[in-house]
């Protein structure tokens, strides 16, 4: 990864009439493949726009690959390539047409923009149904496209925004291989916007949490998830409240759901023997024990202030 | 080694600068629509009072007897008029859909993802059906007064009329200007590239009966203003000299017109924008 972010957002905020769709929104996405979760209305799209020019932010400074989107947005525009999340196409064309269009219009001469947007529509497994009238695509294969014009003039940057709507799971499946193509194969960041938590989880290596229109949590996945195995669900019989305040007073935190599942965080200099042991000396016996992992739904749940 | 690893590569190539949009715009539009050949049979028919008029020239000029037949500027003038025709059609043909099929299938925020401005997408789209109304106004005339020259053999009769070349060149860009910019603003003002065709068809016929109706019954002229196709008649008679049917003098007709178009302009900055902002 480079040391340079190749997006920040210095106290940035974006209303839409009275309402805040971004509020104070300071945060860096360093380069590689950065997830952007949130829930419905946390503000995902609103900040792909707003990096992107399309969008005036109220206050706030925002750059982009080392541009000030404001002063620079056509430089930006230049370096990035965006896949809105609704269905976009310019009627009337086919597909070979429409994304060497897009490459002309990024600034490519006519003819390479036409060699590329061969080459860029073979890649997102478009190769066969060129030269159909895009309007005549299924859902999925307009998801490609949308893919294909992002990258024909060969960006820095890709925004993508829910990649993956209303793609069969086959079609996700490619759609999401090929993403993580593109971030580690052919070295282009990309910003991927979703509130699919798998989809960030398989390809994105760092995430950004966004909720109500600011930043909940951030940073690599792995270190939000903490280390596998710190944290154990346990299944016991016997007197559990009596064995949950005997595990709080030897330090280690605990949360019973009643129903006999209790999952126990043991700090890193404790060993997990002492579940046994304590166990043992206040006659409960234990059943069931595994190493819980802690998923990106974990992250995400903490992050919006629910319980896991 | 899946079909994706074979297909992409980093692009080392040329790029150009940024600015160039509003051409790749237009000439991409006007493409689309030469690919149709009703559009094109239009094109085609537009210019068949040309060769009318053409024929005209050519008997004045070699037949004594039909003399009557030689052009004046009014020729030209009425000329320009009966191309109102044409230049209706073509523009609810090739316009009507210019922004509003781009609204419909939200193609304004690919367009504005690109290094190009709003009025890059504007300056395009206006363009590309100016250039088709040109190729049916200035175009023909200008062709004429070139034949005119070729069939008298001299430069007497543009030596003669100094204004008819300014008259022409401005008549046709006015009439151009106001067809175009009227048009790609109704079609943003909506998804529908029909429902565009039909308010500049009402505007255009509409606008027109009903400032003729209240000038007749009212009697004051003003209400010519109504109708920014009448006003324009105004416009251009007083270019090719013709005051004597003006209702409305030519600077208030003027000023009109100019308002007209700021108001254009206005909505589609503001209809113009990748995203839509409800407040």
């Amino acid at each position: 990864m480079n040391a340079q972010p190749a997006v920040s957002l210095d106290r940035v905020t974006v209303r839409y009439g009275r309402h805040e769709a971004l509020r104070d929104v300071s945060v860096e996405f360093p380069s590689g493949a950065i997830g952007l979760l949130g829930p419905n209305g946390a503000g995902k799209s609103t900040l792909i726009k707003a990096l992107l020019g399309l969008l005036p932010p109220a206050s706030g400074r925002m750059r982009v690959l080392g541009h000030d989107v404001s002063e620079s947005p056509l430089a930006v525009r230049a370096r990035v390539g965006y896949m809105p999340e609704s269905d976009a196409h310019i009627p009337g064309m086919t597909a070979v047409s429409f994304v060497a269009y897009c490459g002309e219009l990024a600034g490519l001469p006519r003819a390479s923009a036409m060699q590329r947007a061969h080459e860029v529509l073979f890649y997102v497994g478009l190769g066969e149904a060129r030269y159909r009238n895009i309007e005549t695509y299924s859902t999925g294969m307009k998801q490609r496209i949308k893919l294909a014009q992002a990258l024909v003039h060969d960006p820095d940057l890709l925004f993508l925004d829910e990649p993956t709507n209303g793609m069969d799971p086959k079609g996700r499946d490619e759609m999401l291989a090929l993403v993580r193509d593109i971030a580690t194969t052919k070295a282009i960041s990309l910003i991927l916007s979703s509130h699919l938590l798998p989809d960030v989880e398989y390809a994105c290596s760092h995430v950004v949490v966004l909720h109500k229109g600011a930043v909940a949590t951030q940073g690599p996945i792995t270190a939000l998830k903490g280390s596998a195995g710190r944290v154990f669900e346990l299944r016991v019989k016997g007197d559990e409240a009596r064995f949950a305040d005997a595990l709080q007073a030897e330090g280690l935190e605990c949360h019973a759901d009643g129903g006999g599942l209790m999952r126990v965080f043991v700090p890193e200099d404790r060993r997990p023997q002492l579940l046994f042991q304590v166990a043992a000396r206040h006659g409960v016996q234990v059943r069931h024990l595994r190493p819980s992992v802690p998923s990106l739904e974990d992250v995400f749940a903490r992050a919006l202030g629910e319980e896991p | 080694m899946p079909i994706h690893d074979q297909g992409y590569r980093h692009y080392t190539g040329e790029r150009t600068l940024h600015g160039r949009g509003w051409w790749v715009i237009a000439r991409a539009g006007m493409l689309d629509r030469l690919r149709e050949r009703r559009f094109l049979g239009l094109l085609l028919f537009a210019w068949s009072l040309f060769v009318v008029r053409a024929v005209q020239l050519y008997i004045g000029e070699t037949i004594a007897r039909a003399a009557f037949f030689a052009p004046s500027e009014r020729t030209f003038q009425l000329f320009l008029d009966q191309q109102r025709l044409f230049v209706f059609f073509i523009t609810i043909y090739a316009g009507a859909g210019l922004i509003a099929s781009d609204r419909q299938s939200h193609a304004l925020q690919i367009y504005l993802s690109k290094p190009i401005t709003r009025n890059d997408y504007i300056a395009g789209k206006l363009l590309t059906l100016a250039i088709f109304l040109l190729a049916v106004t200035w175009l023909p005339a200008m062709l004429l007064l070139l034949l005119q020259v070729l069939f008298s053999g001299s430069l007497e009769f543009v030596a003669g009329h100094p204004r008819l070349v300014p008259a022409i060149t401005l008549a046709s860009a006015l009439q151009v200007a106001l067809a175009a910019v009227l048009m790609v603003t109704l079609s943003s003002l909506s998804r529908s590239r029909r429902f565009a065709a039909m308010l500049y068809a009402g505007l255009v016929i509409f606008a027109a009966a009903i400032a003729r109706l209240l000038q007749a019954s009212t009697g004051s002229p003003a209400w010519v203003l109504l109708s920014p196709e009448s006003t324009l008649l105004v416009v251009n008679d007083a270019m090719f000299g013709d005051l004597s049917d003006s209702t409305v003098p030519v600077a208030v007709a003027m000023v009109a017109l100019t308002a007209v178009l700021i108001a254009c302009i206005a909505i589609l900055e503001r209809r113009v924008r990748a995203v839509d902002v409800v407040a």
